[in-house]
């Protein structure tokens, strides 16, 4: 393992070590019990299955935002369009659901399928945009989300809402459609396992593809990978495209694991936290499974606090930006991998390795 | 229709669109001055929503209206300059420094909300200040221009006055020379004895005091309540107006009032009974063409070049 690798884990476990910190004293500043309400915060959610499968099926939605974020990110595309294609894949895919009648198997594939692409429609306004007119990505995909939001909510209330029920949802699934159960006593559905092979598909298609190899070097200088012979509006678009199927599925997924109708009267809020899981993980695919899981065990931690003592759960967005700042500081310690690199040269053991 | 379309020709439509140009033409100018400076600014959003929070409560705390608005602006510059110095001083990439923020102020208003009115929608339970709308004498009393120009917002003719300020900032002060070198070429400038990071830092602080008048705005003129995400995009919708007014004073307004009255419009339809899911797009789906429009243009542009 080279310096540059160990010193990056090494800032990852301080920022993921300052955020905890940090959790204390907001739990220490407002909780009535402090003590007790951190060892809830720490430990609970180890205590008993039920918890550790509501970990699982918190990071299902975080590994799939996550994947998305890495592979836009990898190209040096700042897209945040991950929540409007998270509520819109949810609309449509929910659309097939009800209102399709199909087998047991075929059906929730089909749906994924469904998400996926209407995930790919939405992604690919500001990826051609982009592309072909450099178009700034974030704003365009920032518009993408408030507009897929108003349609989604148009369609939901005139089209989709279940008038026998009080609250603004949808009809039933078809029972055939929803995604089942893998683990008795917990919810934790067949989405993980869809996640995990998502996870290992974006890391075969970066690190041992051709065009993975495109992408990265698109990312790295898109000049450069330009009069290298690369095209780059085909690679910018290409990875548009796979952004916004993987987040489609984890739209839909999201709703036939864990939901009977569709639920979202607000956006779902998976697409900023997919910036952070990806940064976390380093943009690496696999890393984004450990990543999420971190992400979803500080949620379900900050969810029991919020239950058993009156600390609001939005105490999880200072950690999240505590998390990004810390992790995107270039500068911050510095001087530790300043002193490494040059205890190194001093044994002599660093040949060619850059100094960054 | 018929209704629709007097609406749209009316003194009250037409003094609206200053009223909801007001937050855009300050956020627009604190991504104007950021961006020249080469530092650009996107987390406008959340600056704004962290002072609209800050003028509710301290209006609420102090029952001044003129203690919220410091502490709104307060509130603005402290972050911005958190940013600053993560940016500058770090090396954090100011577009992810900028992401975390705006995940910092979505979250973390709502967490101070329910700590302080225990609701995580609004504070309408919380008595907040507003702050005075000023009718100006003499035109006040002409009519139908008095209707349309007097009556705001004191913080509607600040926005005015920022867009001046803007614009004789970058066009002729020392300190807008230097945003202006230090954005265009780092090295050049600093050969020349300009400080990058202090310039920088300056413009990042501009940009702080810009959001804090339009937060203060949305919870203590706009509306007299604070609300999650109260902001709606607003803060993106400006940095749309910056790239297609190409990053001047006056081009950023005009570009400004275009989504000032596209959010005019979503408005006016709304009230007249238009499904207002759909309605509600309007400002959004005219920033994304108008954007679209505009990198078209360019792109052409450049190719006949």
């Amino acid at each position: 393992m080279n310096r540059e690798k160990s010193f990056n884990i090494l800032r990852t476990a301080v920022a993921m070590l300052a955020a905890i910190l940090v959790a204390f004293v907001i739990i220490i500043l407002i909780s009535d019990q402090p003590v007790q309400s951190i060892l809830i915060f720490l430990l609970q959610p180890f205590s008993s299955g039920r918890y550790l499968g509501n970990i699982v099926e918190t990071a299902i939605p975080l590994i799939f935002s996550g994947l998305s974020m890495a592979v836009l990110f990898q190209t040096s595309l700042f897209n945040l369009g991950g929540e409007g294609v998270y509520f819109m894949a949810g609309i449509v895919g929910s659309i097939a659901a009800i209102w399709l009648k199909l087998p047991i198997f075929i059906f929730p594939l089909l749906c994924l399928m469904v998400g996926a692409g209407t995930g790919i429609l939405v992604m690919l306004v500001p990826g051609v945009l982009r592309a072909k007119f450099s178009a700034n990505e974030m704003v365009t995909s920032l518009m993408m989300n408030n507009i897929c939001y108003g349609v989604g909510c148009y369609v939901l209330n005139n089209m989709m809402r279940d008038p026998a029920v009080s609250t603004l949802v949808s009809y039933k699934y078809r029972s055939a459609a929803m995604l089942p159960v893998i683990i008795k006593g917990t919810r934790v559905h067949v989405g993980i396992l869809i996640a995990i092979l998502c996870a290992v598909l974006v890391y075969l298609f970066l690190y041992k593809t051709k065009w993975g190899l495109q992408v990265k070097a698109t990312g790295a200088n898109a000049k450069f990978a330009k009069y290298s012979g690369m095209n780059v509006t085909k690679v910018i678009i290409m990875v548009h495209v796979i952004a916004g199927a993987v987040a489609g599925c984890g739209g839909i997924v999201e709703c036939l694991g864990l939901h009977k109708r569709f639920e979202w009267t607000a956006l779902p809020g998976y697409g900023f936290d997919g910036a952070m899981i990806a940064m976390l993980a380093n943009n690496n695919p696999l890393g984004v499974i450990g990543a999420a899981t971190f992400v979803a065990y500080l949620r379900v931690g900050a969810d029991l606090v919020n239950r058993f003592a009156d600390v609001p759960t939005e105490m999880i967005s200072i950690l999240q930006t505590i998390i990004i700042l810390l992790i995107s500081a270039e500068k911050f310690l510095h001087k530790y991998k300043q002193k490494w690199i040059e205890k190194d040269v001093q044994i002599g053991e660093v040949q060619n390795e850059g100094v960054h | 229709m018929k209704g629709f379309i007097n609406l749209i020709f009316s003194v009250d439509f037409v003094y609206s669109i200053f009223r909801v140009m007001t937050p855009l033409l300050f956020a627009s100018m604190g991504a104007v001055i950021s961006d020249i400076a080469g530092v650009p600014n996107i987390a406008l959003e959340g600056l704004m929503l962290m002072a609209a929070f800050a003028g509710m409560y301290f209006s609420y705390l102090t029952q001044s209206a003129a203690v919220g608005l410091l502490m709104a602006l307060l509130i603005a510059i402290t972050f911005a300059g958190v940013l600053a110095f993560f940016t500058l001083y770090y090396k954090t990439n100011i577009i992810l420094g900028g992401i975390a923020l705006n995940s910092l102020a979505s979250g973390g208003t709502v967490f101070f909300l329910y700590l302080v009115a225990n609701d995580k929608g609004t504070s309408v339970s919380l008595a907040s200040k507003t702050l005075p709308n000023i009718h100006i004498p003499i035109i006040e009393n002409i009519p139908i221009l008095g209707d349309i120009l007097s009556g705001h917002n004191i913080l509607t003719y600040v926005s005015v006055l920022a867009v001046i300020f803007t614009y004789y900032l970058l066009k002729s002060t020392d300190l807008g020379y230097h945003i202006r070198a230090v954005g265009e070429k780092k090295e050049a400038a600093e050969s020349v004895g300009i400080s990058t990071i202090k310039t920088q830092a300056i413009a990042l602080l501009l940009s702080g005091v810009m959001c804090g008048f339009g937060g203060a705005f949305m919870s203590m003129g706009y509306v007299s309540w604070f609300s999650r995400d109260m902001l709606s995009s607003r803060g993106w919708i400006a940095l749309a107006a910056e790239a297609m007014g190409r990053q001047t004073a006056i081009g950023t307004a005009a570009a400004s009032l275009l989504f000032g009255v596209a959010d005019a419009v979503s408005n006016a339809a709304a009230a007249q009974g238009l499904p207002s899911d759909l309605v509600k797009t309007i400002p959004y789906l005219a920033t994304l063409i108008g954007l679209a429009i505009f990198s078209v243009r360019i792109y052409k542009k450049q190719k006949e070049v």
